[in-house]
């Protein structure tokens, strides 16, 4: 029967999450029950304390406030417009409203029914996933401390859900096995295998898994001589066999197999030996769906002759960004995987270039990474950032070892200018003479920085911080490091005039519509996210790392360190991390969206997860900005 | 006596429906049932043109309810070419079609005894009488609120008299599927909802208020 009502409410609700990821007949379910409510500006819809309503609200026009009375102080939460989802927490919870909610001018609100909901959270991990997200928004308020981690009463189910969905894609395994009988002769099976082209064919018995042959099988069994052709399959078999249930991953079904070093794994109904065969998973099928896998790429690398090759691979490497951001595989190990293979990238374009020259380096040198590269976060083409260390030498060979280094550097920057990293505008790179230096050059010029600290230079420094070894003689790096360290720690002022370059980035408030809620009360529709988001995340871990000696570039895990060396204030690093994946995840898509470095997010194409999902980060970026406040004292700077 | 022998020839349906009006009827506005309403036809004429639509959502507690809502398509031989530009209905489309005795008694158990109402109630109204009288029943009992009368009690709109449409804009009220009997009911039942909350916003708003036909008295 035509129901134009509901189809209206329908075409409205599938533009937001959740309701964007159920499923047609599910969402037309949700759309047939809604109530649709009318309230006019500043009228109540819900107070603090209230026991819960048994609907939830999505605003279909107009805006709503929250607020939350703290000793009687009113404080506004948030404003909530077109799409936005309010009231549920307390209905999953079943405890009061934590917060009053009113309309902020004429609104109409579609209120849905919790008892229809609760099915949709069991049955869409999805859905799950962003009402965890969307709360977690919420975790840091104080008067949500108590509910930290149990946001749902079967917390529990959903995180396992929530895990194993993220965890990587279901891998492709052929639903229709070749199978056989165990008293099938060796023969007969061999004629089914290579009548299907089958490197193996399971031997089921009432449709049970019971073993299986291999080409191996065959192999090692008949063609030595041990049985005959005419021997029953079940006297060669290989058993028992591997099993896994069918929503394997691609990574749970590389760990088995390397396991239990096998190259077949036998989907079956409950995952057990002992339940109904529903397909077979190869080693081959999963070659295939992991198509660029990272080594193949790094033995391309390894195996390229010119810089074009190397720039060919490079954008296959992009394609392979996209492909796990798609299969939302953890940023931080694919972050791990583009770095591994731009590192890669460099060294084969210093060994090229070293070759061109056809002279080796007349000292030891260190080839180091800057800024992204260094610190490992670079997932797209950015501009490449790089320097030189290269041994002391007395002033009679310093001439001549200096040009030979320049005239390296020159040819791995045109290079690596191929592959599709530009050069850097503001010139850091190891084909600057000023950056291509011995070890005891670098160390003064740390100490230049670092002793007399004025803000435009430090501005030009922080990116020398993040330095990495990518090529070269180790114990240059190491030493250079160690001097940067022990600098430091005697002009502990330093640190506080890089706090306050650090706090120069404060981040936006929040959204409302397609404007950015700025500290400030300035409205713009383009966002930097690297410079108000990303960056902020980045200079906080490196100052405290300083501070704290801790000797990792990478922002992830400088943050999971100083989980480890500061445990009173775990929660704020770990939220800090946390955005920083959302953050760099974020750029990374809205990059290869682009075709751009991801740097300006034009707020009016965000959709309402995203902006969300953007607005999660912007509360531990203030939080870790106020501690750093705090702690080096950057107030008192400004009067120096 | 021969009330009571008309009674007893109607079919059940309707007397189901009478029977509900000897209930006491709610006086509050919260605690009737609304039905807000609306037909489309093959033309304006009530006694050659037909009904090829009905739809109505019930609004309960100044709460519209989905859930609670009618759509239904009739089979009629009358067609006009012309007006299909405006309804959109062909004589054989894709949608299930009832005859008009079996949607009158759809509607009618819909209905039973809420308040209806529908933007310019007078030609709806008259237009379900007038396929009631061809199955040889009687008019509609309920009592009705025409939107265009309700949004003339609010101040300063003494004298005017609008359209859905321009209505629409005034009160911000998106226009999908206008033209469809349900869309347009859905449409006027947002309209109902907007004008109570600005009536009770203005004054206070009794039950009573909703029916009398001139605001003068509630005004002045």
């Amino acid at each position: 029967m035509k129901n134009t009502i509901s189809e209206r409410i329908f075409d409205f609700l599938k533009n937001y999450p959740p309701f964007n990821i159920v499923t047609n007949a599910t969402l037309l379910e949700v759309a047939q029950n809604v109530e649709i409510q009318y309230f006019e500006k500043d009228q109540v819809i819900f107070s603090q304390n209230d026991l819960p309503h048994e609907h939830f609200y999505i605003i279909n026009q107009g805006s709503v406030r929250l607020y939350r009375f703290v000793e009687n102080e009113k404080q506004m939460l948030d404003i909530c417009d077109e799409g936005d989802l309010f009231g549920l927490r307390p209905l999953i919870m079943k405890e009061n409203y934590l917060m009053g909610a009113s309309a902020n001018e004429e609104t109409i609100l579609y209120a849905i029914p919790i008892s229809l909901f609760h099915d949709i959270i069991l049955n869409y991990p999805k859905v799950s996933q962003f009402l965890i997200a969307s709360f977690a928004t919420n975790t840091r308020e104080p008067f949500s401390e108590k509910h930290k981690g149990k946001l749902f009463a079967n917390v529990s189910a959903i995180q396992k859900i929530e895990h194993g969905f993220s965890e990587i894609q279901s891998a492709n395994y052929n639903k229709n096995p070749i199978t056989c009988s165990p008293d099938t002769t060796v023969q007969t099976a061999c004629i089914i295998m290579t009548k299907n082209v089958i490197n193996s064919i399971i031997v089921t018995e009432n449709e049970i898994p019971i073993g299986i042959i291999t080409d191996k099988d065959i192999r090692t069994k008949i063609g030595t001589g041990l049985y005959k052709i005419t021997n029953k399959v079940v006297d060669i078999m290989t058993k028992p066999v591997v099993t896994f249930p069918q929503n394997i991953s691609v990574a749970e079904a590389q760990i088995m197999i390397l396991k239990h070093k096998v190259s077949h794994l036998c989907i079956t109904k409950d995952g057990t030996n002992k339940s109904e065969l529903v397909g077979i998973l190869t080693q081959q099928d999963l070659i295939l769906t992991q198509g660029n896998s990272p080594s193949l790429l790094i033995k391309e690398i390894k195996n390229a002759k010119d810089a074009e090759t190397l720039k060919h691979i490079r954008t296959k490497a992009s394609d392979l960004t996209k492909g796990y951001l798609e299969q939302e595989i953890p940023i931080y190990f694919v972050t791990k995987v583009i770095s591994e293979i731009n590192t890669a990238i460099t060294k084969k374009a210093i060994r090229m270039s070293i070759s061109e020259i056809g002279k080796q380096p007349p000292v030891s040198f260190s080839w180091l990474a800057l800024g992204s590269q260094g610190r490992k976060e670079q997932l797209l083409m950015t501009d490449q950032d790089n320097a030189l260390v290269f041994e002391n030498v007395g002033p009679a060979e310093y001439n001549a070892v200096k040009n030979y280094f320049l005239e390296l550097a020159e040819k791995v920057t045109e290079k690596l200018n191929i592959v599709g990293f530009d050069y850097c505008p503001a010139n850091i790179m190891a084909s600057n003479p000023k950056w291509c230096i011995t070890l005891e050059e670098w160390e003064q010029q740390f100490e230049a920085w670092i002793t007399d600290p004025i803000p435009e230079k430090i501005l030009l420094s922080i990116i020398f911080f993040d330095f990495e070894l990518i090529y070269g003689d180790e114990t240059l790096y190491t030493k250079m490091a160690e001097s940067v360290f022990k600098t430091i720690e005697k002009n502990q002022i330093f640190l506080s005039f890089l706090g306050k370059v650090t706090l120069d980035n404060p981040p936006p408030l929040g959204f409302f519509k397609q404007f950015l809620v700025e500290q400030d009360g300035e409205n713009k529709d383009s966002f930097d996210i690297k410079s108000r988001a990303i960056r902020p995340l980045v200079d906080a871990a490196r100052i405290l790392s300083l501070y704290h000696n801790l000797r990792v570039n990478n922002t992830i895990s400088r943050y999971e360190k100083l989980m480890e060396v500061e445990p009173q204030n775990r929660e704020l690093f770990e939220s800090c991390a946390n955005a920083f994946k959302i953050l760099l995840q974020f750029r990374t898509s809205q990059g290869l969206r682009n075709n751009d470095n991801g740097k300006f997010v034009d707020i009016n194409n965000l959709n309402k997860a995203d902006r969300l999902k953007l607005k999660s980060c912007f509360k531990p970026i203030k939080n870790v900005q106020e501690a750093i406040k705090m702690r080096f004292k950057t107030s008192q700077i400004a009067q120096i | 006596m021969i009330s009571w022998f008309k009674y007893k020839n109607y079919p059940i349906f309707w007397n189901n429906y009478s029977k509900k009006f000897k209930q006491k009827q709610p006086k509050s506005i919260e605690d009737t049932r609304f039905v807000v309403f609306d037909t489309e036809t093959t033309g304006l004429d009530l006694v050659n043109d037909r009904i090829l639509s009905i739809g109505a959502i019930g609004i309960f507690n100044n709460v519209i309810d989905v859930a609670d809502s009618f759509e239904i398509y009739l089979k009629q031989n009358e067609f006009k070419a012309e007006t299909v530009e405006i309804h959109g209905i062909l004589k054989e489309g894709k949608l299930t079609k009832l005859r008009e005795s079996e949607a009158m008694e759809n509607f009618i158990d819909f209905i039973g005894n809420s308040v209806l109402v529908a933007h310019h109630t007078a030609f709806d109204i008259e237009m379900i009488n007038t396929a009631l009288k061809r199955l040889e029943l009687p008019k509609l009992k309920n009592k009705m609120i025409d939107t265009g009368i309700l949004y003339k009690k609010l101040e300063g709109k003494k004298d005017a008299h609008f359209n859905l449409d321009v209505l629409c804009k005034e009160f911000n009220i998106p226009k999908h599927d206008r033209h469809t009997a349900a869309g347009d009911a859905f449409i006027t039942a947002l309209l109902f909802l907007k004008i109570i909350s600005k009536l009770k916003q203005e004054r206070k708003l009794h039950y009573s208020d909703l029916f009398r036909v001139s605001g003068k008295e509630g005004l002045m």
